[in-house]
């Protein structure tokens, strides 16, 4: 890795990771940019104040580092300062959204607009809602993970509160037609929420361009740290939510608590490094992630892009390797940290839902791996995961029956199989 | 999640991975498991005149636990007569392999599968006796 993330030493305590390990889930977290971590760290120490004490030089300090990183989250999605509430990640970000905007305008308006793909944070709140009295319509995507703009305008009604659909999906990278889908909410007069958590650094964001009226969007996803994430609310015009969290009324009474000074130091560095960096590191990631594919499907019949093939972010190469589990390919491919939408790896054992809503097939969606490509990803470490992928995936299909009643012409659909 | 050695083991260097002659009288496959719920195991056993298992073969589409679970039962049942190799048990296997409990359905199937080469063998043989 060009950062070197396992300094080995032995008089620090604490467990290192080995130096063959690859990472390549980024879409679970990302490493701290060491200059991020630059950036936060006088707020540990020294500058230890809280940035809500008006009245001595510690808490204006404070105040000062975190209006800074207010300013650099708002340049890069081209919002107002003002319009940034500081909370502890995107998960938050979309309960606060959602449930927030619910719970002010609710007694008018009680039916949202979602997607069947979003993320489990968007899902949850909506259902909790829905206990409430709220009618939610979760919409189906195509078989590129996209969702059908025309079934979007048709599901907008009178009653119709909120449109939340996330900007890049998690597990399959692909991109939502954000600029449409504003322009039709706009049109329609509802709020349109979108979970950016995956889509900040990556894709250019525009909140007026894209008539986007509140955004999620995470510290960790970004090279910052873990445990702080911020929700952009439009304020012209204006988005009224409930708050959550009673308190002393902190970020214009959305969001109370003392501010994690550090953290959002860290958030604002990690965005102000993201616009910076986002047109040469998009370039770079494409290369790699077509190296990466190209390599693999050069030596391996039977794979399959899950998602979109365009209309997606170079950094997220969700494949199907038929005939070979996907929990059972991970295991071989240890010193690749990767993510898988087998069930094998999920506590419900059942296959993604995410890939099972693609319309990909329960036995393919079994067969899934998801490569994140990111930051401190080297050429060297992509010939090294072709190489220990494509022999994997050999090996693994040498010893699967599946594989051999492929080769001899039997359809895997023709046999009874029995559920269990 | 952490893995034991000897699960580890057999998933690195799986053992009688292969396939025998279905079409073959002494030999009795087991198809078990589906695609769409992530495993699959074929078990094959090649009988002699004694009833003894003389060969065992298998192919698993699965985690590791289960191609682990299946390595591990042909190199248990190989020698046994079938009716031994009928008498092993889920939770024999389980323990030797130390599954965690949410794969404790891998060494289910690679039990079930035992039991459906030993029942294909017996089903060839009684069809050849009423010919």
């Amino acid at each position: 890795m060009a950062m070197n993330l396992s300094a080995v030493s032995n008089i620090h305590p604490f467990p290192v990771i080995p130096r063959e390990q690859i990472y390549m889930d980024y879409q679970a977290t990302t490493p701290c940019d060491p200059g991020v971590l630059d950036k936060m760290l006088p707020y540990f120490s020294n500058i230890f104040g809280n940035p809500h004490s008006r009245n001595h030089v510690h808490g204006w300090l404070a105040e000062e580092g975190i209006e800074v990183a207010r300013q650099q989250i708002a340049s890069l999605l081209k919002a107002n300062e003002k319009e940034i509430v500081f909370t502890s990640g995107a998960t938050e970000s979309n309960n606060l959204a959602i449930k927030g905007v619910a719970g002010f305008y609710g007694d008018k308006k009680k039916h949202i607009i979602t997607c069947v793909t979003e993320h489990k944070c968007v899902l949850e709140s909506c259902r909790q809602l829905e206990q409430q009295g709220f009618e939610i319509t979760y919409l189906p995507v195509q078989q590129n993970g996209l969702i059908d703009l025309d079934n979007l305008r048709n599901s907008i009604k009178d009653e119709t509160l909120l449109v939340s659909i996330m900007a890049v999906n998690n597990e399959i990278g692909v991109i939502q037609p954000l600029k449409e889908i504003g322009a039709i909410c706009r049109q329609k007069g509802v709020f349109f929420h979108t979970d950016a958590a995956q889509a900040i650094g990556k894709i250019d964001i525009d909140v007026n361009e894209m008539n986007i009226d509140l955004l999620s969007l995470s510290g960790h996803k970004i090279y910052g740290p873990k445990g702080i994430g911020a929700l952009f609310v439009r304020r012209k015009p204006r988005v009224r939510m409930q708050a959550l969290i009673s308190g002393g009324g902190q970020e214009r009474g959305m969001r109370s608590g003392t501010l994690p000074t550090p953290l959002c130091v860290g958030l604002g560095e990690a965005c102000a490094i993201a616009e910076r960096e986002m047109k040469d590191e998009s370039e770079r990631i494409a290369r790699l992630g077509h190296q990466l594919y190209t390599g693999i499907c050069k030596k391996l019949s039977h794979v399959y892009l899950n998602g979109d093939v365009e209309r997606r972010i170079p950094g997220n190469l969700n494949l199907s390797f038929a005939f070979v589990e996907g929990e059972g390919l991970m295991m071989g491919i240890k010193e690749l940290s990767v993510s898988s939408g087998s069930a094998c790896t999920s506590s419900s054992l059942e296959p993604s839902y995410v890939l099972r809503a693609l319309g990909v097939e329960e036995e393919l969606a079994h067969t899934s791996i998801r490569f994140g490509i990111g930051r401190f990803t080297t050429e060297e470490e992509i010939e090294r995961a072709i190489k220990t992928v494509v022999h994997e995936v050999q090996r693994l299909r040498a010893m699967s029956p599946l594989w051999e009643m492929a080769q001899e012409g039997i359809d895997i659909k023709s046999i009874q199989w029995a559920a269990h | 999640m952490a893995y034991s050695e000897k699960l580890i083991d057999h998933y690195e260097k799986p053992r009688n991975v292969g396939s025998l002659d279905k079409n073959d009288a002494s030999v009795g496959t087991g198809l078990v498991g589906a695609p769409a719920c992530g495993d699959v195991m074929k078990l094959q056993i090649k009988v002699n005149a004694e009833g003894v298992i003389e060969d065992a073969k298998f192919k698993t589409f699965g985690c590791g636990s289960a191609i682990a679970s299946s390595s591990l039962v042909t190199e248990w049942i190989k020698g046994k007569s079938i009716e031994e190799a009928g008498t092993i048990r889920n939770t024999e296997i389980a323990q030797h392999l130390a599954l965690p409990p949410v794969k404790i359905h891998c060494s289910i199937l690679a039990e079930d599968a035992i039991k459906a080469a030993i029942g294909d063998y017996k089903a060839k043989q009684a069809g050849i006796k009423a010919a």
